[in-house]
């Protein structure tokens, strides 16, 4: 616990120094931001077209589908502004300053995602959550203590989920200086998968996001029980509750790996 | 004296890939570091030096803990680097000439306070190391410039400030001399000297500039494809390596070169020449006694060989 704090309050200095650093350059910062805010809300609006053509998708409305949208926006936004900055590790290895982490008292994955923070990216998970707060205000759900408390964690879940595989994808990056496209694919990808209700994919798909790539667990499972909806596959009912645990081993696996990768880079020194 | 540093049998091997053909790739294991058991104990200056790809960065990377070794073993104020790297991480300081670890963006005072939380050095012992360093490096008057408009000299002096607020025990230098000026130059070796005198801070650095060595190091560690090839004061490096000595005479008239038993003329330059020889075989006194049964010299004087021809010397004869 002590170490969690140690390590938030570290996040927080290097991160403040870069946000004042950054505002050095504010013109291309602010402009950076409004685009941001703005470029974001045309996913928002493909969710508005589509639904000027059908009423509903695979059963699902357009307020529901919103409320996915904000759901995955959120969380995957949250994950894009504080941890995101990790796939950038390639270019550290490549210019050899992640000699330059190794030789503080700290942890090596908290100094990169803290020193090249961008407060910029918050302009986006500001656009999610004020989607979110009119969807809320719209959407027609009895807020039952347990729908409370599953909703309550559906972000926190989410995020970590999304964070956990921008940091398993940039520990690959380590073997293979170039993988990170491949890493992309998977966070941007399973952004987009997560903004529409998952009935609408293949099998193959819809399995791999659940077994594979759980982005599943980000929204759709746990939005079945808030919004009150049956699952149309079947799954168990208890799948609807699982995404801390989903979460939980997701951040496992990514610390793995990236100890993993650390170690990998101590023995070979690229 | 007791150890700092402890290198017992250690190696470092990277895998390389190295083209072989037009296509075809052939692994290779390159020994950066190989075989090497060194004892530094508290308080010395250390000159590791070497040609490129001796090993020395390597060295200093295991040192850090930034790298394994591939075996043996490496104890650091009585840690191993491996598993104890973030502890040790506050035990000691890194300069890297190459490349600043200063926040590039922003004024130089902001660097040192992030450094106190990263390090987690108490307020007012921050507060007491910045004010000496900064008198002692002179670095007032660009305290509050950025980093990027820092000339490199000024960056090199923030850096030296930077490796050492957090009070530590051992101070790595790799190359800090690198594209400074003279007077730059003279002043980190006198600054380091002060460090190293006043605080007791062990130093071990790596450079190519010679005079860096001769005017610091107490003990010089040369080292050339991973191996130690000599280990001892800056001094005795000269007099087993450099027995030479060369008589400079300045003779009334420009004439053909002297012929002298045992020495051998290097260089004429009109009435001037230079004799080299051997102090096993003549003595000084024997030569100039030669010189001056042939010639009429109006001056003269002995140069010992520099740092530089030594150093040389052991290179090709390792
Ligand atoms: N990460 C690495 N991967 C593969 N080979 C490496 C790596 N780092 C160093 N080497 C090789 O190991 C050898 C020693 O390199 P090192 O950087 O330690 O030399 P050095 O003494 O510091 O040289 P210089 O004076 O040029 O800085 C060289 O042959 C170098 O190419
Ligand atoms: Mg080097």
């Amino acid at each position: 616990m002590a170490e969690l704090a140690t390590t938030l309050h570290l996040y927080r200095v290097l991160a403040v120094a870069k946000v004042r650093a950054d505002w050095q350059y504010r013109s291309q910062f602010l402009l950076y931001m409004t685009t941001q805010f703005f470029i974001t809300f045309l996913d928002f609006l493909q969710i508005a077209v589509i639904f000027g053509a059908v009423d509903s998708l695979a059963g699902w409305s357009l307020l529901e589908v919103v409320f996915l949208y904000a759901t995955s926006g959120m969380a995957f936004y949250l994950g894009d502004a504080f941890i995101s900055q990790v796939e950038r590790v390639g270019g550290y290895i490549k210019a050899g300053t992640f000699d330059a982490l190794l030789i503080r008292p700290a942890g090596t994955l908290v100094q990169i995602c803290a020193n090249d923070f961008a407060f910029r990216r918050l302009g986006k998970l500001l656009q999610a959550s004020i989607v979110m707060v009119i969807v809320l205000a719209r959407l027609d759900v009895e807020w039952t203590p347990g729908r409370l408390v599953v909703f309550a964690l559906m972000i926190p879940s989410g995020t970590v989920i999304f964070s956990s595989i921008w940091v398993i994808g940039a520990s690959i990056t380590f073997w293979t200086v170039d993988s990170g496209e491949l890493a992309n694919t998977f966070t941007y990808g399973g952004n987009f998968a997560t903004q529409y209700p998952l009935d609408i994919l293949g099998t193959w798909l819809r399995r791999f996001l659940t077994l594979v790539v759980p982005t599943a667990f980000v929204n759709y499972f746990p939005a079945l029980y808030v919004l009150g909806k049956p699952d149309p596959f079947g799954a168990p009912g208890w799948v609807r509750f699982i995404s801390p645990l989903v979460a939980l081993t997701m951040a496992v696996a990514a610390r793995a790996a990236w100890t993993g990768a650390v170690r990998h880079y101590r023995s070979t020194g690229s | 004296m007791t150890a700092v540093i402890e290198l017992d049998r250690v190696s470092k091997d990277f895998v390389v890939m190295r083209k072989k053909g037009r296509l075809r790739r052939e692994r290779m294991t390159v020994a950066a570091v190989d075989d090497i058991s060194l004892r530094i104990d508290t308080g010395e200056l250390v000159g590791y030096i070497g040609p490129n790809g001796a090993g020395k960065s390597t060295t200093i990377k295991m040192l850090t803990g930034i790298l394994v070794p591939s075996s043996g073993t490496v104890r650091v104020v009585g840690l191993d680097p491996q598993r104890r790297r973030v502890e040790l991480a506050s035990r000691i300081g890194v300069v890297f000439g190459q490349r600043t670890q200063l926040w590039w963006d922003l004024p130089l005072i902001d660097s040192f306070d992030l450094l106190r939380h990263v390090y987690r050095v108490p307020a007012d012992r921050h507060r007491a190391n910045l004010r000496r360093f900064v008198d002692l490096l002179e670095l007032e008057p660009f305290l509050h410039s950025p980093v990027r408009q820092l000339s490199l000299g000024q960056r090199m002096r923030g850096d030296l400030c930077a490796a050492l607020l957090h009070d530590p025990a051992i101070l790595y230098l790799d190359e800090p001399t690198i594209g400074l000026d003279v007077v730059s130059k003279a002043r980190v070796r006198e600054f380091l000297a002060q460090v190293n005198r006043d605080e007791g801070v062990t130093i071990l650095l790596t450079t190519h500039d010679l005079s860096d060595v001769e005017r610091l190091c107490s003990r010089l560690v040369v080292i050339d494809h991973g191996h130690v090839i000599h280990d001892g004061t800056v001094a005795e490096i000269k007099t087993m390596f450099g027995d030479t000595r060369t008589v400079v005479v300045d003779l009334e008239e420009a004439g053909p070169s002297l012929v002298v038993p045992g020495a051998e003329v290097v260089e004429v330059d009109g009435p001037r020449q230079w004799l080299r020889f051997r102090r096993s075989e003549v003595t000084a006194a024997e030569v100039i006694a030669a010189v001056v049964g042939q010639a009429r010299v109006r001056d003269l004087s002995i140069e010992e060989p520099d740092i530089e021809d030594v150093v040389t010397r052991i290179y090709t004869s390792g």
